[in-house]
């Protein structure tokens, strides 16, 4: 027979007394728990007749010790013990966060939502001015710029980045020449075509799609490296060292993203313009050449000057919000995840609103 | 009808649980020919271990003998090359049932030399996490009660319960892995240097809470530690790591008495000196 915890009752004059049996341990609990719930009123525990007791099992008898003023009897040196232990009040020591109604936390959370927005504008507008702050101090201290650094950083941002850039782009080419030509197609203005994706491209879509890359790839790695820095002390120990983590870590992160993203802005349009001149080719029997010809007399220079503009201003934007997410690491390793995730997502969001507002710009100063 | 067959399901477990019962070994952890290598590098060749029940045992050795490679292996984290681990009469190389290893799981809590607390949950739910893997039938106010009396126990502030380990200083940290270890009960307790990184305040109070627990719960202690302090205050015996094996094992006394030129320098060098000393003036009265 194997023994599993249990009690037998008798009546008493003011309750039940209960007599254990068998292991009063975790692993032997049972339902025993709840069925001593169901006893009325209880006057007294006998433990004589227990085989062993642990802490769990002490802790039964001394709840019910406490919620029904019951009496011990013929406890063992070690029940003694353990029941000695637990005896002092629990009741302070708080298990769960305190609870709310669902009301009351929906607008805590709505509101810890929209303070954490605000303070995360106010935030990163800070950490662009101290990074221009610094960068200030550092040419007026005629200290060089750490070019070693940012040339490294152009590897990983540009170079790196030249493939998938180049490949996406030029099939973003070729979808819009295709979706363009079917709908142009029903006016008989097929040649129109190389309008289409001639200024789309240079003017909006070549660099909103570097920039969405560019965020992809480089502005979470810049939060991921720079938060795992921030959780190593790496940035602490730089601090006391006397080197500015603004200096040697974001300065030359976010020129990289400023300096490479004309370029690459640049060469993603040309993509584009190639996906759609090998449509024109095959699909409406344009050649490349007249392709050629016809870009030059459509595409104003102020399409290309409105992406030289805004270029830097979104390689800005993204080393930024990376650097900024990075640097705002605290606690753990979750939080470089959580920081990281934010990073791309404020970049995109970002980079799309004030591509909006220029859009609105060059059009109001006659850039058509 | 249902209800005697779950009566019989019941039956089944406990007398499965039964196999393995603690209180009738005298020796808890039996370990023999242990050989460990990686790569190259043997860790252990041949070695011999054996804990008694109801010990705190301590294990010393230099940076690099193996300590907590003797320990993963005990509890099966690292697959021995060679050799035979027995814990309790049983082996967890030989079981093949994965309910009878569970059995044998929870006859020992483990802390970590970090903790190792699970960062998303909180001190309480970290608790019970053990628990809810072994009981998953036990109701949430006696998981409540038994999280808010083992932080009790292990003397944590009241407010500990609700929060996460990011939140906790690193003695705090160290008492709620010993928590968890302690959450199912165990009656073997491993512990990885358990007061590295606490001042020497904190560690002698958590020496202190070892002893305690060990006493009041009848505890068998795995003790890795690289503080001689603690193992004055704590150990009832002493194994040293060193050529790969234990090359020695007893009290401290018995210890002093070896010509072995590590042991001399350990126990008599300017540290061993000053602890051996203040554990001295400490028992005085």
């Amino acid at each position: 027979m194997v023994a599993r915890a249990d009690f037998e009752t008798s009546d008493g004059a003011s309750g039940a007394e209960v007599r254990f049996t068998g292991r009063l341990t975790l692993a032997r609990l049972g339902d025993l728990p709840a069925r001593l719930d169901a006893l009325g009123p209880i006057a007294s525990l006998d433990l004589s007749a227990i085989e062993r007791i642990d802490t769990v099992g002490a802790w039964i008898v001394t709840r019910t010790m406490r919620d029904h003023g019951a009496k011990v009897t013929g406890a063992s040196a070690d029940a003694e013990r353990l029941l000695d232990a637990l005896a002092s009040d629990k009741s302070d020591y708080r298990v769960h966060r305190d609870r709310r109604s669902a009301l009351n936390r929906m607008l805590e959370q709505v509101g810890t939502a929209s303070m954490a927005v605000w303070h995360e504008l106010l935030g990163m507008i800070g950490f662009l001015g101290a990074m221009i702050m610094a960068l200030g101090t550092q040419l007026r201290a005629r200290r060089r710029l750490r070019w070693h650094a940012i040339v490294t950083r152009f590897q990983t941002v540009g170079v790196d980045a030249l493939p998938i850039i180049g490949l996406m782009t030029f099939l973003i080419g070729i979808v819009i020449a295709q979706q363009g030509a079917v709908q142009l197609r029903q006016f008989g203005l097929e040649v129109f075509t190389i309008n289409l994706v001639g200024r789309a491209s240079i003017r909006e879509l070549g660099l909103l799609m570097t920039a969405i890359m560019v965020a992809g790839r480089s502005g979470s790695a810049f939060a991921a490296q720079i938060g795992t820095m921030k959780l190593t002390e790496e940035i602490d120990a730089m601090r006391t060292i006397g080197v500015s983590p603004m200096e040697a870590i974001v300065l030359p992160r976010v020129a990289a993203a400023t300096i490479l993203m004309p370029l690459l802005g640049f060469y993603a349009s040309l993509c584009s313009i190639v996906g759609g001149g090998v449509f024109c080719w095959i699909g409406l029997d344009i050649p490349p050449l007249t392709y050629v010809q016809l870009l030059r007399d459509i595409i104003p220079m102020t399409d290309f000057w409105a992406m030289l503009i805004k270029a830097p201003v979104f390689g800005v934007l993204i080393g930024v919000t990376g650097c900024y997410e990075g640097m705002q690491v605290r606690q753990n390793a979750e939080e470089v995840g959580q920081r990281t995730t934010s990073a791309v997502v404020a970049a995109i969001f970002l980079v799309i609103v004030l591509d909006a507002f220029f859009a609105v710009f060059f059009s109001s100063i006659g850039w058509n | 009808m249902a209800g005697e067959t779950e009566q019989q399901q019941v039956q089944a477990e406990l007398a499965a649980a039964d196999a393995v019962r603690p209180e009738q070994h005298e020796v808890a952890i039996r370990v023999r020919g242990l050989v460990n290598k990686f790569g190259d590098a043997v860790v252990h060749d041949g070695l011999d271990l054996d804990v008694r029940s109801g010990e705190i045992l301590g294990v010393v050795g230099g940076s690099g003998t193996g300590k907590s490679v003797l320990m993963r292996s005990i509890i099966g984290l690292q697959i021995p090359d060679a050799g035979e681990i027995e814990v309790y009469g049983k082996s967890l190389d030989t079981i093949a049932d994965e309910e009878e290893s569970r059995d044998l799981r929870r006859r020992w809590g483990v802390m970590f030399q970090g903790g190792a607390l699970f960062s998303t949950l909180s001190v309480a739910e970290n608790i019970q996490v053990p628990l809810r893997e072994y009981y998953p039938r036990l109701d949430q106010r006696l998981l409540d009660e038994i999280a808010a009396y083992k932080v009790a126990m292990v003397g944590l502030p009241p407010d500990a319960g609700p929060k996460y380990p990011a939140e906790l200083s690193g003695g705090m940290v160290k008492r709620a892995g010993l928590a968890r270890a302690l959450a199912l009960d165990p009656a073997l307790l491993f512990l990885d240097e358990p007061t590295a990184g606490l001042d020497p305040i904190g560690a002698a109070k958590f020496d202190e809470l070892i002893r305690e627990l060990a006493d009041t719960m009848g505890l068998t202690v795995f003790l890795i530690t690289h503080d001689l302090d603690s193992l004055y205050a704590t150990c009832d015996r002493v194994a040293v790591l060193a050529e790969k094996r234990v090359i020695a094992i007893g009290t401290i006394p018995e210890l002093l008495a070896t010509e072995h030129p590590w042991i001399q320098d350990y126990f008599n060098g300017p540290r061993g000196r000053a602890a051996a000393s203040g554990n001295q003036t400490a028992k005085r009265p």
